[in-house]
């Protein structure tokens, strides 16, 4: 096994008394795709912020640990983290029309972030930019360097955001919901070029997405998130064939994948509690179609071996009934 | 059941002309470009396509909002006859209006922000029927306890609902008028997983009480599949395939929907398919491809399909393909 790349323990996210990420602890191994998923407002996207320390006022980050690389993050001087973020980790965001800035072009967004981090003549920072737009797939790319991002496609428009953030040939890619804002066909594509360049840059990847098909498609392990916590994290096709949370378990059978020919969709009922009706245990009690005494008294910690971890009182077994 | 039509679609046209600069000549996009169906009472029509392939102008057909280029569209009128839309006068119009109704993609943009619930669901009757006050609030109350809205939401406004419960919303109110048709825009894709399959589940019990028809338009194919009882893949205004749901995920046979199956994410590994990416993106619909439209795109391409638009034809069956080359790649 590869060496822990990042290592992040009881991260939390708070604004005000509302906690948007609650005690999240992760770690990513170099060149490893990781999966987040959750549904809205489980934290997923927040998370990926507080890393990049991209939450303003008045949201407030804390952690036990904090560390890329074997650098400490949350002793290290301001200076030196804004140099680490952007260059060893980058991160791409869900909208890419809204990401770019409407008023420069391709060429002055890209080099812009490489004469930041590296620097250089304006003709070596073009030919670079030009080389990043060929590494991502775009076509016609010496035309596309003046364009502005109007004329660019959805799809091209998030190329050109994968340009950017791998510019600085970044250790860890932090991809926030890449594809949702783009057609399958198109999706497809830009799936196969992130993991293309996570495997020919040995860069690891975490996927932050709703849509569990694409994870199990291109992740090596998964967290699953619920309300601003962990609930489940195990290796990939462990966590499809045999869910140990009963999250994890509604949350696949509520795909209409897995109801093919049935009549109804096996639905769990109610929503993901919000800032003031936070149940005092465990936080799915009142939807869970397993919940004991228990649960709703005590709040359960995360329960079984480091790599396959639910937090859960009574994970679920899978053993054949009698 | 099946047997009685609802609705039918015959050569269906939609061009819209745009500017293309100062002192240049309009263009002419082909959004809808020559579709035809027809939909019987208590059955799904799925429509599926990337962005840009005329889904939505193909709603706004069908709800009324917008006149046909060219093309029929004959509506269900009384229990056993359809009239036709684009010879019909304004009273006849305002009838067939109320026989198909919509139900939009974002439940945040679709409901007024300053109206209570109750009055977006009595509205339709407000202007519609002549219904006593009393009668309406009761058929709004009916309605929401049948979606799954509690009595005392009645006076709330939109912005006190979380997204799966404004769609129950906007599904109510689409269903205040007893249509015999509801056209379905992307009604799930904004909706979290979990949230989603209690509203499918909903409309699909919706039509099994009702017999409504529903057009279903989505992206989504794995959706589709539950859901559909007859399937249509469009790209750049044609249909290019259009079959019954079993035969379509069974056996796709335009390349354009393989693609579609193959690029669509799945869990289990045995629904998946050898990712064949498509290369490019759709092209513009103001200056598309000479020929088959998807040729640009397509791995099977020939000479011929630069040239000749192929036909949409029946395959045997009630699969029907718009390719040339469909019998050779099998």
């Amino acid at each position: 096994m590869s060496a822990a790349l990042l290592e992040v323990e009881n991260l939390s996210v708070g604004f005000g008394a509302f906690k948007a990420v609650d005690g999240v602890s992760l770690t990513v191994n170099a060149g490893e795709v990781v999966g987040i998923v959750g549904e809205s407002g489980s934290g997923k996207s927040v998370t990926a912020l507080a890393l990049m320390g991209l939450i303003d006022e008045p949201g407030v980050v804390g952690a036990t640990r904090l560390s890329f690389d074997g650098r400490n993050l949350l002793t290290m001087r301001d200076k030196d983290r804004r140099q680490m973020l952007g260059r060893d980790i980058a991160m791409i965001f869900q909208d890419p029309m809204t990401s770019l800035n409407p008023c420069f072009t391709v060429a002055f967004q890209l080099i812009e972030t490489l004469r930041i981090h590296e620097g250089g003549s304006n003709k070596a920072l073009r030919a670079r930019a030009l080389q990043l737009l060929r590494d991502v797939d775009i076509p016609d790319a010496e035309r596309r360097l003046d364009a502005y991002p109007h004329q660019l496609s959805g799809g091209m428009s998030q190329r050109v955001m994968v340009a950017m953030a791998i510019a600085c040939n970044p250790r860890l890619l932090i991809a926030d919901e890449p594809t949702t804002a783009l057609d399958v066909t198109i999706q497809a594509q830009m799936l196969a070029l992130l993991l293309k360049l996570q495997r020919e840059r040995g860069m690891a990847l975490m996927l932050i997405t709703h849509d569990l098909g694409v994870v199990a498609e291109i992740a090596q392990r998964v967290m699953v998130m619920y309300a601003g916590q962990v609930v489940e994290t195990a290796a990939v096709p462990q966590i499809f064939e045999a869910p140990r949370h009963p999250y994890t378990e509604a949350l696949l059978s509520a795909l209409p994948e897995h109801n093919i020919g049935q009549r109804r969709l096996r639905s769990m009922g109610g929503m993901v509690p919000g800032a003031f009706d936070r149940p005092d245990g465990c936080l799915l009690a009142p939807r869970c179609p397993y919940v004991q005494e228990r649960c709703r008294a005590e709040k359960p910690a995360m329960y079984g071996a480091p790599g396959a971890q639910a937090r859960c009182f009574y994970p679920l077994t899978h053993e054949v009934p009698a | 059941m099946s047997g009685d039509v609802v609705l039918e679609a015959q050569a269906l046209t939609r061009h819209y002309a745009v500017s293309t600069g100062f002192m240049k000549p309009k263009g002419l996009v082909r959004a809808l470009d020559g579709v035809s169906f027809t939909l019987d009472a208590g059955k799904t029509l799925a429509v599926v396509g990337e962005s840009g392939c005329g889904k939505s102008t193909l709603a706004r057909q069908l709800t009324m909002i917008e006149p046909a280029t060219s093309g029929a569209l004959l509506l269900a009128h009384s229990e056993s006859e359809l009239a036709d839309v684009t010879h019909a006068n304004a009273t006849l119009k305002k009838q067939l209006r109320q026989q198909v109704q919509m139900v939009f993609q974002n439940p945040f943009a679709s409901l007024n922000p300053r109206k209570k619930i109750g009055h977006a669901l009595e509205e339709p009757l407000v202007i519609n029927t002549d219904a006593t006050k009393a009668a309406r609030t009761e058929r709004a109350r009916a309605m929401m306890a049948r979606v799954g809205l509690r009595p005392e939401h009645y006076a709330r406004y939109p912005h006190m609902f979380s997204g799966g419960q404004r769609q129950r919303i906007a599904i109510a109110r689409a269903l205040m008028l007893q249509p015999r048709i509801v056209v379905l825009d992307e009604p799930v894709s904004a909706l979290d997983v979990s949230i989603q399959a209690q509203v499918l589940n909903l409309l699909m019990d919706l039509q099994d009480e009702t017999r409504v028809a529903y057009v279903f338009i989505s992206h989504n194919l794995a959706v589709v599949e539950l859901i559909a009882d007859e399937v249509l893949v469009m790209y750049l205004g044609k249909v290019v395939e259009q079959a019954p749901k079993a035969a379509l995920f069974a056996t796709p046979r335009h390349p354009y929907t393989r693609a579609l199956l193959a690029s669509t994410p799945r869990i289990d590994k045995a629904a998946r398919q050898e990712r064949q990416v498509l290369s490019g993106e759709l092209p513009s619909p103001l200056n598309p491809p000479s020929g088959c439209a998807f040729h640009k795109r397509c791995p099977f391409a020939v000479e011929r399909c630069h040239v000749e638009v192929p036909v949409f034809e029946a395959l045997g069956g009630e699969q029907r393909v718009a390719c040339h080359r469909v019998h050779e790649i099998g």
